[in-house]
């Protein structure tokens, strides 16, 4: 048996090093769960291949300019929505975040950590998804940059929603309720099906939604023909998702409970 | 300087004052084992101490410091949390054993070598399976591996070997000797006797959220003259013979009696005379000095 020096030694390690190594932790976590991947690999993949051929629905053509963006919406949303608040849900259930709370990672460490893992998640989504969309004929146009910037605020404004419910419900009703906001965003926020069926006064009641805003604001973003790019993305995108992300974010402070 | 110093404690849950005017040290690089029955406030103290919870009033310096929300204090304290009940040790459920202990080894500075606790705890052939998976034992001595890999200076370990089988319990209480020496303070919490007595320098027993008693576990069990201690049918009207001894005796178990505070000679004549009266034949009658479970039964019945 190797002899253990146990004299105490206490320090914490660079705070770079501690957020670093909990990204990869609950990096690696996420790419072991079966249904997460379904959630935000799978269903995007599969919608925007099936959606592009199938006509289902009335789309604007060319199909992919409409679909493309709309499931980078929806990547987004599963990924720092859906699946932050369910898999939260359950470390707080499980004393997780108190534990890693205590440690010297602390709580600022642990949502660095959670924002970065959210964050290569949606690397990966975003370079499968583009990957696809290209082959199924989908050619990027526009601000890449304007399109960044809505990913990074619905980010934010999406993942402050996540932590909201997951620091609040019991982590079942979490995990049902992320997953039925989830579909219900899905299929009126224009994502994947056109809100064409909706009366105008409903559909300008659902461009406030923060999944409607960055989809909108992404098709617009990566919008062919647009003279300045960027210049194409409506303020009322960026005003929602902003609002989403402020008011959220307020709400998940004041409310969110650790254990 | 005192590893844990707290005064006056209170902590209440609605109208429920679990911990009601507590008061204790722990010292430096000794063991200290918190006593009490369940629901007596051994844990909520505990994580009070540790960061984990707030209080609702009274002093914690935990070396030197206030616990709460305290991130310069972070680096120095491991904890264990209480397992049994809660399911909340706070460990990723799809994590594997090896890396979730490598996790916690890289928020620490300098610590310790993960393959050598690992073996130490027999946890090695189980580095690469899940949390979930693993027995309740597994999943404590991996809960004790966490509290320690940080190399503290001070570890909070709540029921630490409660569910472990023989040999997991040898090993904790021969990890924890090994802290002591190497100068860590420990603050345990169990409800085996034994292991306190074994283990402990220092004794805090709690009742109903405060102290009842405290002390070495030789000063706990001290007492005047001897104890005699024996076993018979259950239920025997022992104030009668107190009465007779002008000493105390108890049925700390059914069927288990101990005299307390009458010479030794004298009790065990007493007791026999007394059976004998009765038709009773007292079993394992013995002599000797009060355990520490004896003092509990007394102090927290
Ligand atoms: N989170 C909580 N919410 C409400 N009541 C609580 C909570 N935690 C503890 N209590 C109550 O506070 C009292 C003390 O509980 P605590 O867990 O500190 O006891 P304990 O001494 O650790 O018991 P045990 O030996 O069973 O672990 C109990 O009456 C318990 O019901
Ligand atoms: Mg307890």
């Amino acid at each position: 048996m190797t002899a253990l020096d146990l004299t105490p030694a206490p320090g914490a390690a660079p705070v770079g090093r501690r957020i670093a190594r909990h990204a990869s932790m609950e990096l690696r976590l996420l790419l072991r769960n079966g249904e997460q991947l379904l959630l935000t690999i799978v269903i995007p993949t599969v919608l925007l291949v099936v959606m592009v051929h199938a006509p289902l629905a009335d789309i604007p053509r060319p199909r992919s300019n409409f679909l493309v963006p709309g499931v980078l919406a929806l990547a987004v949303m599963s990924t720092a929505f859906t699946g932050q608040a369910i898999a939260t849900g359950f470390e707080r259930r499980y004393g997780v975040l108190r534990r890693l709370g205590a440690s010297p990672l602390g709580r600022i460490g642990l949502l660095a950590g959670k924002t970065a893992a959210v964050l290569a998640v949606e690397v990966l989504q975003v370079a499968l998804l583009v990957a696809v969309g290209v082959a199924v004929g989908w050619r990027p146009h526009g601000s890449v940059l304007a399109a960044l910037a809505l990913v990074v605020l619905g980010t934010v404004a999406f993942s402050a929603l996540g932590l909201l419910m997951a620091g609040t419900l019991r982590a079942e009703a979490t995990l049902a309720g992320a997953n039925l906001v989830y579909l219900l965003l899905l299929v009126v926020s224009g994502i994947a099906f056109p809100q064409s069926d909706f009366s105008p006064s409903v559909r300008s009641g659902l461009r406030l939604l923060p999944s409607a805003a960055l989809a909108d604001g992404l098709r617009a973003a990566l919008a062919p023909g647009a003279a300045i790019p960027g210049a194409a993305v409506p303020g009322r995108a960026w005003v929602v998702l902003a609002v989403w992300a402020v008011a959220a974010t307020a709400a998940a402070v004041r409310w969110f409970r650790w254990a | 300087m005192t590893a844990v110093e707290v005064r006056d404690l209170r902590r209440a849950y609605g109208s429920v004052r679990a911990v009601d005017g507590l008061s204790f040290t722990a010292p430096t690089a000794k063991v200290t084992a918190v006593l009490g029955r369940n629901g007596a406030g051994k844990t909520t103290t505990v994580e009070i101490c540790a960061g984990l919870r707030p209080r609702d009033g009274g002093e914690v310096a935990v070396l030197g410091q206030d616990p709460w929300h305290n991130a310069a204090l972070k680096p120095s304290i491991g904890v264990m949390p209480q397992a049994a009940g809660s399911g909340a040790a706070g460990v990723y459920p799809a994590a594997r054993v090896g890396e979730v202990l490598r996790l916690f080894a890289s928020f620490a500075a300098h610590p310790l070598d993960v393959d050598a606790l690992l073996d130490r705890l027999d946890l090695a052939r189980l580095a690469g399976t899940a949390w979930r998976r693993l027995s309740g034992g597994e999943q404590q001595r991996l809960s004790l591996a966490l509290a320690v890999v940080g190399r503290p200076a001070l570890v909070f370990l709540d029921e630490p070997t409660a569910g472990l089988d023989v040999a997991a319990r040898h090993a904790t209480w021969s990890l924890i000797e090994d802290l002591r020496t190497a100068g860590v303070s420990v603050v345990l919490t169990t409800h085996a006797m034994d292991e306190a007595e074994k283990l402990a320098d220092h004794v805090v027993v709690v009742a109903a959220g405060r102290v009842v008693a405290a002390g070495s576990p030789a000063e706990l069990t001290r007492d005047d003259g001897g104890t005699v201690r024996f076993t018979a049918v259950p239920g025997l009207p022992v104030a009668e013979l107190a009465g007779r001894l002008a000493a105390s005796v108890r049925e700390t178990k059914p069927g288990q009696y101990v005299v307390t505070g009458a010479a030794a000679q004298a009790a065990l004549t007493a007791v026999t005379a007394w059976c004998a009266e009765r038709g009773v034949l007292p079993e394992h009658l013995s002599t000797g000095r009060r355990t520490l479970e004896d003092v509990f039964v007394e102090l927290t019945a």
